[in-house]
């Protein structure tokens, strides 16, 4: 494997691992204030045709972010009327919106594009532009430097951008602000936040709020950066990825960023080689694509660190408890 | 709002059933935004599944499979596990029926499909026995761990089928034919005997009685056996079942066997009943139809035949108005949705205007 393979695998690990920042962190988020969430997959599906839809009728992709990220977030406002006003099982509402999102969104692309449930491909302004950053070009040639700037960390979408700074603001905001600390503890004692006087509802609410949001974005970037349109069920499982990102990071933001991107790499190597030698042993590209979920398992199972989520998580509150 | 409120009958009939009425005033909300008859999607699928012997024999073949992914479901929700993993055991399970119908020789075909039962079986429950000792031993949460061995069981079998059991030649990845030894009697041969015309063409075959004696045995073994006791009593409280000499692990273990086996045994159905050879998406999502089936039919074998009889309505009608109309099959994937978010996740949200009701018959 020559250097120039390396910068390319390294420049695809970064696009394939923004879409699973956003959602792990979405995940994230949610999760911390006690709410599972394994709806992140449909949240996302549906962002993603969104983006397309609107962004090839209107012609701007980010008119078209703007309904992902809107539709979205209404979907997650489901998950929390079904999980937080009306206590029902967070894991199955997660499910619902997974399947409402997988079929609403061929019915409808159906009956708008008659494309097979596809969008038309996006073009121009219909899709997000690559941005340079500032001198790329001119550092292009130097060694190690060029390769790093110019080849991998340059050249993305806005969003691939923004996804990286959300690990430092998810950070700030759950360890440094007052916000961010109400939600770890609603995820951890939801009584104690209520004793406090503070809305144990409101607060899952405004955690589930941001998890649409991100998703999103995850959406969005997914149908309008990676790729020039939605297919049916493009998001392929990504969102139980980020899932498994999620665990593999045991709730943190900073560590969420390394395992998405492991698993970025691990789909962007599974990607361009289709068989790996390894000593003389054949690795087949189908465990390449079964790794993350392998991975996450062995992870859930304690066998390397254990992974301890948020302790109230999966309940809803009731208050007369 | 206490559960006690309700009286039984209207816990187990008139909840599941608005659950469904509301699914289905949205579905047709939606079929009327994209320009189409509601009413006339509604006859088509009636008349295309219930209209003629063909018509039945598909949407029995259909319930079939969701009979046997929905009792999966159902066995594990009695003992409070979520197993969404009936998708991925049911893929290996068809690895098991291939297997068993590939390299042994079999004479005749209840012979095989004796062989073949007990290798989907076997398979599917290995499956899930995974997950269950992971949930049991070292407490790693069970929803997720399936999900997770639905993608593994995806890649198990694209690696197979692609690198083993392809046929020498062929770009499809798929297994050669299955003998013609193995071929299920179909239900027109069956009725046959009993000089009942009915249509050739559907996969409707012999699994469907097996899927019936399924439901009648999971019935007994919940409700007839002490290890049903034993697991109704752990999904109602764990504490108090450990409390009564009743082992969470040993509990845990025994009902993901179970549930696996039973996921794994639709692959009778659909691998040896229909296809005749395993594909790549032999399983078609039935996996996790058996949720929302299950989650409709209360978790009771008889309202999980009810269940799957109104999906594989579902799933047949669907068919028919892809063919007839501009409405995506999809659609199916939106009402099965649906049904699982009121009937499953908004559950108060519809049992609680009902128990008001009583509340007020009640009072007066």
């Amino acid at each position: 494997m020559d250097l120039m393979v390396l910068v390319q695998v390294l420049d695809s690990t970064m696009r394939l691992a923004t879409p699973l920042l956003f959602a792990c962190l979405a995940g994230l988020i949610s999760e911390r204030a006690g709410v599972f969430d394994i709806g992140l997959e449909g949240k996302m599906l549906a962002a993603a045709f969104m983006a397309a839809a609107i962004s090839y009728v209107s012609g701007n992709v980010w008119i078209g972010v703007v309904a992902a990220v809107g539709v979205s977030v209404a979907m997650a406002l489901i998950h929390g009327l079904a999980s937080i006003t009306f206590r029902g099982n967070q894991l199955i509402s997660g499910v619902a919106i997974n399947f409402l999102a997988a079929g609403i969104t061929v019915v409808i692309a159906q009956n708008w594009f008659r494309q097979g449930g596809r969008t038309p491909s996006l073009s121009g302004d219909a899709r997000m532009a690559r941005i340079d950053l500032p001198f790329a070009n001119a550092l292009r040639d130097v060694p190690v430097i060029g390769p790093i700037y110019h080849g991998i960390l340059s050249g993305h979408a806005l969003l691939v951008y923004v996804a990286l700074l959300c690990v430092p603001l998810t950070w700030y905001m759950l360890f440094r602000t007052r916000f961010g600390l109400r939600l770890r503890a609603v995820g951890e004692n939801p009584a104690a936040v209520d004793t406090a006087g503070v809305s144990v509802v409101a607060l899952r609410c405004g955690a589930v709020a941001i998890c649409g949001v991100l998703c999103g974005l995850a959406g969005a970037y997914l149908s309008t950066g990676l790729s020039a349109g939605f297919v049916k069920d493009m998001t392929a499982g990504r969102g139980f990825i980020a899932l498994a990102a999620m665990i593999f990071a045991k709730w943190r933001p900073w560590h969420a960023l390394g395992a998405v991107f492991l698993f970025g790499l691990l789909e962007a190597v599974a990607n361009r080689f289709q068989n790996i030698d390894i000593f003389g042993f054949n690795l087949p590209v189908q465990a390449m694509q079964a790794l993350p979920y392998i991975l996450t398992v062995v992870i859930l199972a304690g066998f390397v660190g254990r992974a301890i989520p948020p302790r109230a998580g999966g309940a809803a509150y009731v208050k007369e408890h | 709002m206490s559960r006690g409120r309700i009286p039984h009958w209207a816990d187990v009939t008139l909840v599941p059933l608005t659950s469904v009425v509301l699914a289905f005033i949205i579905s047709g909300i939606l079929i009327w935004a994209i320009g189409e008859s509601p009413w006339g999607a509604l006859k088509l699928m009636v008349e295309g599944a219930f209209g003629s012997s063909y018509g039945w024999g598909y949407t029995l073949y259909y319930a079939t499979n969701f009979i046997f992914t929905g009792l999966a479901v159902a066995v594990a929700f009695q003992a409070r596990l979520f197993n969404i993993g009936g998708e991925g055991q049911a893929l290996v399970g068809g690895l098991g029926v291939a297997l068993v119908c590939l390299y042994i020789p079999w004479p005749h075909w209840s012979l095989a499909l004796i062989a073949a039962s007990l290798g989907a079986a076997v398979f599917g429950a290995g499956w899930a026995l995974i997950p269950g000792y992971l949930q049991a031993r070292r407490g790693s949460h069970i929803v997720i761990t399936t999900i997770m061995f639905n993608f593994i069981a995806a890649s198990l079998l694209g690696y197979v089928l692609v690198n083993v059991l392809r046929q020498q030649g062929s770009q499809d990845p798929s297994s050669p034919r299955f003998p013609s030894d193995t071929a299920l009697p179909k239900l027109h041969e069956i009725l046959g005997v009993f000089g009942i015309p009915f249509s050739t063409v559907p996969p409707v075959n012999i699994s469907l009685l097996i899927a019936v004696a399924m439901c009648f045995a999971v019935w007994f073994m919940l409700w007839r056996t002490r290890l049903g006791y034993q697991i109704r009593a752990f999904g109602e409280s764990e504490p108090a079942a450990e409390y009564a000499g009743i082992s969470p692990v040993r509990i845990t273990i025994y009902v993901m066997l179970i549930s696996g086996g039973l996921a794994g045994l639709m692959a009778v159905n659909s691998v040896m009943g229909e296809q005749q050879r395993l594909v790549l998406n032999a399983v078609e999502g039935a996996g996790f139809i058996g949720i929302a089936v299950a989650l409709m039919g209360r978790n009771h074998p008889l309202g999980v035949f009810l269940a799957a009889v109104l999906f594989g309505f579902l799933y047949q009608g669907g068919a028919e108005l892809a063919l007839w109309t501009g409405i995506p099959r999809e659609l199916i994937v939106v009402i099965q949705a649906l049904v699982i978010l009121f009937t499953g996740a908004l559950d108060n949200m519809v049992r609680i205007p009902i128990a008001r009701l009583f509340a007020l018959r009640g009072a007066r």
